[in-house]
């Protein structure tokens, strides 16, 4: 049935087919792109080559292929987005059931900081905790150093997890009173064993929703950052989807166009289809929906 | 009513202080004051050194550090900048001056066309023109500020004098370089692109509100009464639904304005405006510890009272909630 729905939502299941298309090009990457990250596509002259036939979207200022080079792009990005998204679900997922299910003086201090760090303006939050993060020294051999895409990912699955507890707690409170998480009770189950039988499992939906919102903002946290230069950064040849639009600055002036466009389309296609599954979901397992039909 | 937004109020300063404690803490550790004080001054004589960290609080003991530095932020005794020794508060009056007035014009052009496409799609769920709006929506947030920052940036800056032979809006600053003094023409149309590409966000996010709030107070109970009272529809729209709709969307919006100070940061800095996150952007890659502090105070303390303005609207707005 909620798969049913999912179906009837025409604008996810494109952009399931669009997005599953993209991995699928993404994962085969030394096959797909047709240049090395670092490859140019002729000998110079090569910088700043319109679309063409041996660099299908053009090349960037040193002659290399923007097609190849957004390939491993996204191919990074990808990673930091799901890694950090399913590191912020699972902490989101259990701070926000303890604090929803024990309530009290735990429940108080965890939303108030939670509060706290989401009333910041986000880029402000995230490049001061960089910064301090970046700065203490014995945190580095477990974060990785600042520049790092390991870094990257601890440093969005700090923030991410907020937003989902919050999420969780909300549908924990809700749930909490109703009738099968009392007969659990009343049958001698132990805290832990309703959290993790009861109130997890059905509060699926709305985790499911959060994670994928939690891929697009990682995806997009991370092209900010590198946007402003503070991103991981292009050690090893290695590029980002974040690495690429923030190239996309220097060409405006000139008229480039390539450069912006190309790097922005994947981005924001990348965005606006996870967002679409993520709808879709919603609107799949939001048991308000259930009762209409 | 006004008992509770003493109360508030005065809770509102232990809060104040925790948070710029914490603050405090974090640029200390983070940007490393001191240092960037002798990177930017190589030939300060340690006697400056000493009165730079006297003056701004940077005891090695950070309590004791934080409340020197309380002690001259509240006495207005503001050090000066790192960089260029200058006074702080005329700069960050002029940033805040700045990025007021463009948050200003976006948050206006975004909620009311925002609203007004929310409505459009409510009065027909499901129909064409909702699944229009709803479409234009999602791509508006998936939208990154930088990414239609930078594409209409191409588009003016580049493209459009190439084919039409001129310019027809500026990408950069508030005047062109050189200008002195007022010229509100010319302010206006320095505007116009930073303004579309905060406003494209905030219209696509108030018209899911208005639509999602209006759809929830159609369907109500009140609803079937005014309707059954036999009252014209446009009146049952006007006076029982909207009303009604608006009173959750304004308590948003305050949240929104509150946190619009702060907000800015990529528009500016692609923009070259010289606001509030221009003046962060350029005072936190200094490490200049004097401007950021201040700048920190002015967001904590909007978000605190933007809060406050929220809940205080909606108990004024809707009269079955109560503060007390």
């Amino acid at each position: 049935m909620a798969f049913n729905r999912f179906v009837s939502h025409r604008a996810a299941v494109v952009s399931v087919f669009i997005l599953a298309t993209l991995v699928i090009f993404v994962a085969l990457s030394p096959l797909t792109a047709r240049y090395g990250v670092n490859d140019a596509v002729q000998a110079p002259p090569n910088y700043f080559l319109s679309p063409r036939a041996n660099a299908w979207l053009g090349t960037d200022d040193i002659g290399r292929d923007l097609y190849s080079r957004l390939i491993y792009g996204v191919r990074v990005s990808l990673v930091i987005g799901l890694f950090s998204a399913i590191i912020s679900v699972v902490i989101g997922c259990l701070v926000g059931a303890v604090a929803g299910f024990r309530g009290g003086r735990f429940d108080d201090i965890v939303m108030r900081i939670t509060d706290l760090f989401l009333a910041f303006p986000f880029l402000v939050t995230l490049l001061v905790m960089r910064n301090m993060l970046g700065a203490i020294s014995w945190l580095t051999p477990v974060i990785g150093k600042l520049s790092s895409v390991r870094f990257i990912i601890v440093l969005f699955s700090i923030f991410g997890w907020m937003g989902v507890a919050r999420i969780v707690r909300g549908q924990v409170l809700a749930l909490k009173e109703r009738e099968f998480i009392e007969a659990a009770r009343a049958v001698g189950a132990s805290r832990w064993y309703i959290v993790r039988r009861h109130l997890l499992p059905n509060s699926i939906g709305p985790i499911m929703v959060a994670l994928t919102f939690s891929v697009v903002s990682a995806i997009i946290g991370e092209s900010t950052l590198a946007f402003f230069g503070y991103g991981p950064q292009a050690g090893d040849g290695a590029t980002s989807l974040g690495i690429l639009v923030g190239q996309a600055k220097g060409a405006v002036n000139t008229g480039f166009w390539w450069l912006a466009l190309f790097p922005c389309l994947t981005l924001v296609t990348i965005a606006l289809t996870i967002n679409f599954i993520g709808d879709a979901l919603r609107d799949a397992t939001d048991p308000r929906m259930q009762k209409e039909e | 009513m006004l008992r509770y937004v003493l109360r508030r109020l005065a809770w509102a300063v232990p809060t104040l202080v925790l948070v710029t404690f914490l603050v405090y803490v974090a640029l200390r550790i983070g940007t490393n004051p001191v240092e960037s004080y002798k990177r930017i001054n190589p030939r300060a004589t340690p006697a400056k050194i000493q009165q730079y960290i006297d003056v701004n609080g940077l005891d090695p003991n950070y309590v004791r550090g934080y409340f020197r530095w309380l002690v001259n932020f509240v006495t207005l005794d503001w050090p000066r900048s790192i960089k260029g020794s200058r006074e702080v508060w005329p700069q960050l009056k002029d940033a805040l001056a700045n990025t007021l007035r463009l948050g200003t014009a976006a948050s206006a052009v975004g909620i009311v066309a925002g609203l007004m496409l929310g409505v459009f799609a409510a009065l027909r769920p499901g129909g064409r023109r909702d699944v229009a709006v709803n479409t234009a929506a999602f791509v508006g947030i998936s939208i990154p500020p930088y990414v239609s920052a930078i594409l209409l940036q191409l588009l003016f800056a580049v493209y459009w004098s190439r084919w039409f032979g001129s310019t027809l809006f500026p990408t950069s600053g508030v005047y062109p370089p050189g200008q002195m003094g007022f010229d509100l023409g010319l302010m206006l149309k320095h505007m116009v692109l930073p303004t579309v590409v905060v406003a494209i966000q905030i219209i696509a996010v108030y018209s899911r509100y208005m639509r999602s709030s209006l759809l929830d107070v159609l369907s109500s109970e009140y609803m079937r009464t005014a309707r059954s009272k036999g009252i014209s529809e446009r009146r049952v729209l006007f006076k029982h639904g909207l009303r009604n709709a608006l009173i959750p969307v304004v308590t948003i919006a305050a949240l929104d304005i509150g946190s619009i100070v702060g907000g800015l940061i990529i528009t500016e800095n692609i923009f070259s405006y010289p606001g509030m996150g221009k003046y962060f952007l350029s005072a936190f890659g200094e490490g200049d510890f004097p401007l950021l502090m201040p700048w920190m105070v002015i967001i904590v303390a909007s978000i605190l009272i933007f809060n406050l303005v929220a809940d205080v609207s909606y108990a004024w707005l809707d009269p079955r909630i109560r503060l007390d």
